[in-house]
């Protein structure tokens, strides 16, 4: 009959090949936008990193790799070395996950494991409003509150116990790397709570309900089966939490002191990458202090992937142990 | 719905045309819009004048604080109208202005005047210290370290000074009252010129960096005995203790509106550019740390309606302007510098 063979020819008849056919299915328009949103991403960071190596040319051509290991700072004289601003940055970021690494996967593994669901979404609803407030909010709440604080009782009592460690020697004068790392550490917690609760939460309740069947505790079962299964995504919190550690930039110049030099004392006060670009960059004359101003943003770009990059690697290298 | 959305966003279209029309029929009376930006500490005076003088001149000026390297820059690369300093340009400043506007140059107006201050927190201190220029270069570089130092003591009789280490705060970011600073500084002390010199921001010799006047205070309120440096305005808005500087003529001085005009009324000849530092000024009554701040105008507009509007606003800033200046604690210019300044106004084209 002339009707079911018109519908055989169009079973039979091969799939359209032509462009229009082809995006009817949707898959290749999927496939076009999300590269572009792909790749647009790494046009911004490769426009950054070009843009920033053009304008630091002529730091690059005077000062060379010593503008990374020299220690002044004098627009004056025009000599400039990165030195003390890369130390600061790593100082008070390394001060900051010190303290908030514990205190926040602790903090997620309550959240996620021990606490009744309802106090546990309302307590992470709180810290989620943390990482909310303004960075100049902190800074304003660590200078008039943080500090006083430090000053009365965190001090004393590192003195008393820690005082014949050069990290905790010397004159407080309030703001300093150690506020600094503090008010970080503050700053950079709901990250780590907040991201480490949910990877905690994505651990299959199967493993935790085969541990528990052989007989583990509850903490046994969150220790040895669920953290370890969580482990990846926890680091991945950590390097959230670095990543704004590491740029924080308002909080930082109000409680570090602002000084560009190194000293091996967390008391004595310090200097930012991201601080003393904020702090200088609008009244800097003279193109040899802009482009080093300017290569300082170069610097924490690249100090960031240089972290990333041995954080990354330490992570293989455990997980391979582990397997 | 969609009808619904459709019928709104055509009756909303009939009302901006129905907007259009009536304003197209009024007598126009053109309003011209100015912008500018630069320093940070004339900003509420600019900002008063700015709206003050909106409903006189019809011209709508906005500005940006955004501090005054930013200013020279902004202006020199043409995104603003004009721009705004509280350091004079440099030579190289404005040679670079020329070079990127066919030779035309760029003129400097003072508008108010300004001063940074010594404040300080010592417990058991409450009355008003006195400060050498010697004084103030030792402890910012570091060579006079405790509060009961001689060359602090001499200069104040009766006041029983303790025997602690003085904590030196300074300005972190650039800013036009670290260049008042520290100019002063260079003029008073060899040492400093030599080593620190003058700048927006400088290489410390010695002390805590702070954040803007408000960091500056905070630190110095819970630090004790420390010493740092503030503009008077803020100083006399937020009640901080601050001390009195041995002007060139010996005398000591406390900061005000009428200690700091006489340090401008003291200033021998004025250049003709308005480029010039009045720190270490001599005479009776003269502030020593202070300092003009400027407008940066181009002398070429390709605009003339922009170009008559800055012009009469000029005018009227540094005439009936002035008057509103005291309120908000800024001193006003001296008489001499606006007579000089009107004719400068005639050389904007």
């Amino acid at each position: 009959m002339a009707s079911s063979s018109y519908i055989t020819d169009i079973l039979r008849r091969p799939p359209e090949r032509t462009f229009l056919g082809r995006l009817k299915a949707g898959d290749e328009i999927s496939y076009l936008t999300t590269l572009a949103c792909a790749a647009s991403i790494l046009l911004i960071v490769g426009l950054i990193v070009a843009e920033l190596w053009t304008k630091s040319q002529p730091t690059v051509q005077t000062f060379g790799w010593k503008f990374l290991s020299t220690s002044t700072w004098n627009p004056n004289s025009d000599q400039y070395g990165a030195l003390p601003f890369i130390y600061g940055t790593c100082v008070t970021s390394a001060v900051a996950l010190i303290i908030s690494i514990p205190l926040g996967v602790g903090a997620a593994i309550f959240l996620a494991e021990m606490a009744p669901p309802r106090l546990s979404n309302m307590l992470t609803f709180l810290i989620e409003l943390l990482a909310a407030v303004p960075s100049v909010i902190y800074g304003l709440l660590g200078i008039f509150i943080l500090v006083p604080l430090i000053r009365e009782y965190l001090v004393p009592a590192l003195r008393n116990t820690f005082g014949y460690l050069p990290i905790f020697e010397g004159p407080f004068y309030g703001v300093s790397m150690l506020s600094a790392g503090l008010v970080l550490a503050v700053m950079v917690v709901p990250f780590i709570v907040s991201v480490s609760r949910e990877v905690l939460l994505a651990v299959p309740t199967d493993q935790r309900e085969a541990a528990l069947a052989l007989g583990a505790t509850k903490w046994e079962t969150t220790w040895d089966i669920v953290l370890p299964n969580a482990s990846t995504g926890i680091l991945g919190s950590v390097f959230l939490a670095l990543a704004r550690a590491l740029g924080e930039t308002m909080a930082v110049t109000m409680v570090i002191g602002n000084t560009p030099k190194i000293a091996a004392s967390l008391f004595a006060p310090g200097y930012s990458i991201a601080a003393v670009i904020a702090n200088e960059f609008a009244e800097a004359n003279g193109k040899l202090y802009i482009s080093s101003l300017i290569f300082l943003g170069l610097v924490l770009f690249g100090l960031t992937i240089v972290i990333n990059a041995v954080a990354r690697i330490l992570i293989l290298m455990t997980t391979r142990k582990a397997a | 719905m969609r009808l619904l959305g459709l019928t709104r966003f055509s009756r909303g279209n009939f009302a901006a045309a129905a907007v259009t029309v009536m304003a197209a029929a009024l007598p126009m009376t053109a309003q011209v819009n100015l912008t500018g930006a630069g320093a940070t500490f004339p900003a509420p005076i600019y900002q008063k004048w700015f709206s003050d003088y909106q409903s006189i001149g019809h011209v709508q000026i906005n500005y940006q604080a955004i501090g005054s390297g930013g200013g020279i820059k902004s202006v020199t690369e043409g995104t603003v109208d004009f721009g705004a300093s509280d350091a004079a340009l440099t030579d190289a400043q404005i040679q670079n202005f020329k070079d990127k506007h066919n030779g035309h140059t760029i003129l400097l107006f003072p508008t108010v005047l300004g001063a940074a201050v010594p404040t300080y927190n010592i417990p058991g201190v409450t009355q008003q210290l006195n400060f050498t220029p010697q004084a103030l270069a030792g402890i910012y570089l570091g060579t006079i370290t405790k509060w009961n130092d001689k060359e602090i003591a001499s200069a104040n009789p009766g006041v029983k000074l303790p025997s602690t280490d003085i904590v030196v705060i300074h300005r972190s970011e650039g800013s036009g009252t670290t260049y008042c600073w520290t100019d002063y500084l260079s003029k008073v002390s060899p040492e400093w010129k030599s080593k620190v010199g003058k700048n927006a921001s400088v290489d410390w010799p010695t002390g805590l960096g702070a954040k803007g006047n408000d960091g500056v205070a905070g630190l110095l309120k819970q630090q004790a005995g420390s010493i740092g440096y503030v503009e008077l305005i803020y100083a006399v808005q937020n009640h901080l203790p601050f001390g009195k500087v041995k002007n060139a003529s010996g005398e000591f001085v406390k900061a005000d509106l009428a200690s700091v005009t006489a340090a401008a009324g003291a200033l021998k000849e004025m250049p003709a550019d308005f480029r010039v530092s009045i720190t270490n000024e001599t005479g009776k009554g003269v502030y020593p740390i202070s300092t003009f701040t400027w407008l940066l105008v181009p002398s070429q507009w390709s605009d003339q309606g922009k170009k008559n509007a800055m012009v009469s606003f000029l005018k009227w800033a540094i005439t009936t302007g002035q008057n509103s200046v005291e309120a908000l604690d800024y001193a006003k210019l001296p008489a001499s510098v606006v007579a000089k300044e009107q004719k400068q106004i005639a050389d904007i084209q």
